[in-house]
């Protein structure tokens, strides 16, 4: 059985002048439990709008998703989400960011901080706690963000360009951190990227995304990388080049279509 | 130039006031220099007033402690009007920005109130409250309530929706999304508005004070300007004055405390 399961979905928004814009159609995407799946695609194919269906925060305008084999309806309680933008709240200090999810579902007190200054730790913001987003360089930022989904123990993450607004080292730190955090408790993740070196240094499976609009999926491949993987090196080996050479090909086409669509 | 709050500054400011309270002085003065403009030498001093009989007026008022009562009677009022104000906006706004329905139904009439000139609410209010503090606070709730209202609308429509959004999916419901972040955005607005409503609710009184009242410094103004008392009402005007600074610097130090998240223009520590 799946751990995330979108089958068929569709999207069509309707602005309010009328008009009608399809971002995605007939795509379904499952996701096993445990299992790390990357979504890559040109800019503005509907990626986030697929993880915001998977999330419960869209409902989508035809298919079904299914959690661990159950219909979703509402939110997905079952699910984590790492957002691209600022998702901290400003007027909380880390630590009572991270604490947030455990209070919102009614466990308060030491325990929590407890808990919450465990996962700082482990996300390497020991003694940072105290200090409000504002604070923070943007890196540490979203390692507070992570931390704040990861307390609670969601089955399924899902994780939309977590790393794109970071420069190029901190973003290999903080993706190494994050297969560290995973292969030690195995979740189901979706991983949306633009970035197709991240999605193979990091995904069991990568799945590419036509351009929009209308965008489906047009190719799965799998990744048989051997873990543990260091996101940075394994760049450098020739199956890495093999597969990216591969999947640049499915690819590129979309990415010149979209690209001539921006133009125009 | 010299920066800003340097020693340097600091004389020049003084300098300055020193400067305009000498011109002052001796401009007015019937005996220093012969009439410049009046006929009579005593016209400047009566149509300005004199330094130095403004000082000895506020040092008499303070010694006697006779406007204490009065001084009291302007803040409670300030106080009162302040805090009903914020709580009637804070209320309204969250309401109104959280409901569609009833935000789209107000909407011109708040404008429309809004734009009304609200001083000339102060007969009605008079005659609906008496002459006493009641009819000042209600005068200065009008003053607050817009400024607090509007902030809040904006701050609460104004949350970020990816904060909302990341609430939403660690857990929070209806009720913890208001109190954990559509009140902590909404309030950040209201600080930023809350010199404006402190003056305005000083305002509101004073106003109130001078347009019919038995008590208070707009009332010792209004009393010393019926008696052509030019240095009074100018003692007045300076004890306000003061007050209203003195006012100011408490929200100052309030909204050190309160949005310590907030970054702050020049501050660079980032760890």
């Amino acid at each position: 059985m799946s751990a995330l399961a979108l089958e068929g979905i569709r999207v069509t928004f309707v602005s309010p002048d009328g008009g009608r814009y399809t971002a995605i159609r007939d795509t379904t995407l499952r996701v096993a439990p445990g299992e790390f799946v990357s979504v890559v695609g040109p800019t503005g194919c509907g990626k986030s709008t697929l993880l915001n269906v998977a999330a419960g925060l869209l409902q989508p305008s035809a298919g079904a998703t299914r959690v661990f084999g159950e219909a979703l309806s509402g939110l997905n309680r079952k699910a984590g989400y790492l957002f691209q933008s600022e998702a901290l709240m400003p007027w909380r200090t880390a630590l009572q960011n991270v604490t947030a999810g455990l209070e919102f579902r009614g466990s308060e007190g030491a325990h929590a901080v407890a808990q919450a200054e465990e996962w700082l730790r482990r996300v390497g913001l020991g003694g940072f706690g105290g200090r409000y987003p504002h604070q923070l360089s943007g890196g540490m930022r979203k390692r507070v963000a992570l931390a704040q989904a990861l307390i609670l123990d969601p089955e399924i993450i899902l994780m939309d360009e977590p790393f794109a607004a970071l420069d190029i080292q901190t973003r290999h730190l903080m993706e190494n951190e994050l297969l560290a955090l995973w292969s030690a408790n195995r979740k189901s993740v979706v991983f949306i990227t633009h970035d197709l070196e991240e999605a193979i240094s990091l995904s069991d499976r990568v799945v590419v995304m036509s351009a929009g609009p209308e965008s489906h999926p047009i190719g799965e491949f799998a990744i048989d990388l051997p873990r543990p993987r260091d996101v940075a090196e394994i760049r450098l080996t020739p199956r890495f080049i093999e597969l990216h050479g591969l999947i640049w090909s499915a690819m590129k086409e979309e990415v010149l279509k979209s690209y001539a669509r921006q133009r125009q | 130039m010299p920066g800003k709050g340097s020693r340097a500054l600091r004389i020049w400011q003084l300098g300055l006031f020193a400067a305009v309270l000498l011109a002052w002085y001796v401009l007015t003065s019937p005996t220093l220099l012969p009439p410049l403009y009046f006929d009579d030498p005593h016209k400047a001093a009566f149509f300005f007033g004199e330094p130095l009989k403004v000082a000895t007026r506020i040092w008499d008022w303070f010694s006697s402690g006779s406007i204490y009562p009065h001084l009291w009677v302007t803040l409670v009022e300030t106080a009162l009007a302040f805090a009903i104000g914020t709580i009637l906006g804070l209320v309204m706004g969250l309401w109104l920005a959280r409901s569609p329905t009833a935000s789209a139904l107000l909407d011109p009439y708040l404008k429309a109130l809004n734009s009304m000139p609200r001083v000339i609410l102060a007969p009605i209010f008079a005659m609906w409250f008496g002459l006493d503090i009641g009819s000042k606070v209600a005068l200065g709730v009008t003053l607050v309530f817009f400024i607090v209202f509007f902030n809040v609308y904006q701050g609460v429509r104004e949350v970020s929706h990816t904060v909302l959004a990341n609430a939403r999916m660690l857990g929070a419901n209806d009720r913890q999304l208001l109190r954990h972040v559509y009140i902590p955005s909404a309030m950040s607005w209201v600080f930023a508005s809350l010199h404006n409503s402190v003056g305005l609710a000083f305002v509101g009184a004073v106003v109130g004070e001078y347009l019919g009242s038995s008590r208070g410094v707009g009332y010792l103004i209004l009393q010393a300007e019926g008696t052509f008392d030019f240095n009074a009402v100018v003692a007045g005007i300076v004890v306000l004055t003061v007050f209203a600074l003195l006012l100011d610097w408490m929200v100052t130090l309030a909204e050190r405390r309160l949005l310590v998240w907030q970054p702050r223009g020049g501050e660079t520590e980032k760890i």
